[in-house]
């Protein structure tokens, strides 16, 4: 198990999230790789149905992708979804690449990445391909194991 | 659970707002195929998803499951309430059971159950499937002209 990277992510409300932002809360970061792209919808879509469990697991959930804030947001509105948004926007895909999920081809591989309360990442996944969809279930196993 | 007793059996989760579904079901009908249908309703990708599969298990309480399935799959773009109601009606069911019965927790129960049960077992999209206990991929096989489990 090795200590989250250091990062800066944008916010919807303008600010900013980093490595500090972890601490105190377990934390499980979504890597998608496009704003309103199929599969990327399924896989949010999917995601809210169980958010009140993650919350009652104390895990929070957020969206990542290298969109921007705006764009972020259209996307979130035109699904009624609530799971919070952080863009990896400017500079493009840093983020991405300091947890060694950034595609070559300019995008999020699709991803997830749970860090503990203590900032250390417990469990990552990697899928496949951008155009598989990991279940939840996935998410539910891990955040029992940790 | 319906289709011949000896025939294999296809778990499928599905919901009734899902076009993938509807293609699907019309396919599964065509195939010697036990077919068992478990609920998979996604509030915000379909929202009349969970309603309509409150009015299917709502049916079935009195012994129509299958024919308000039928009829909702057949019927995707009105899913509203007097949509439901219609289709209740046709099926000549007791109205007023039906709108007690659709809206009990019993019924939210059940589907919740399929739900979750699907979601533990690795299900992320619908239609989704399982043949003999190995999943399928239903959604590539519903866009297909022919579909065939035996590889």
């Amino acid at each position: 198990m090795t200590p989250a990277p250091d990062f800066s992510l944008a916010t919807e409300e303008g600010g900013r999230f980093e490595r500090a932002d972890l601490l105190g809360h377990t934390t499980v970061l979504v890597f998608y790789p496009f704003a309103f792209s199929p599969v990327c919808t399924d896989q949010l879509n999917l995601y809210e149905e169980v958010q009140d469990e993650f919350a009652q697991r104390g895990a929070r959930l957020f969206g990542v992708s290298c969109d921007s804030t705006w764009t972020q947001k259209a996307f979130k509105s035109q699904l009624g979804i609530t799971i919070p948004q952080l863009s990896d926007w400017e500079p493009k895909g840093a983020t991405c690449r300091a947890f060694g999920v950034y595609h070559p081809a300019g995008f999020p591989q699709r991803a997830l990445v749970l860090i503990g309360a203590d900032g250390v990442v417990e469990w990552s996944y990697e899928a496949d391909s951008p155009g598989d969809l990991p279940g939840a279930n996935l998410i539910f196993d891990a955040l029992q194991a940790a | 659970m319906r289709g011949p007793e000896s025939a294999r059996l296809a778990v499928v989760y599905a919901d009734f707002e899902c076009p993938y579904c509807a293609a699907l079901e019309l396919r599964l009908r065509e195939l010697p195929l036990r077919v068992a249908f478990r609920h998979f309703p996604v509030r915000s990708s379909h929202p009349r998803a969970w309603p309509a599969a409150r009015a299917a298990e709502a049916a079935g309480l009195q012994g129509r499951f299958w024919e308000m399935h039928d009829a909702l799959f057949a019927d995707q773009g009105r899913l509203e309430d007097p949509h439901l109601w219609a289709h209740a009606e046709r099926l000549g069911l007791d109205i007023d059971r039906f709108e007690a019965d659709r809206r009990s927790a019993v019924v939210a129960e059940r589907i919740q159950r399929d739900f979750d049960e699907g979601l533990r077992a690795g299900v992320a999209t619908t239609p989704a499937g399982f043949v003999d206990g190995r999943p399928v991929d239903l959604r590539q096989a519903s866009t297909m002209q022919s579909i065939s489990f035996r590889e």
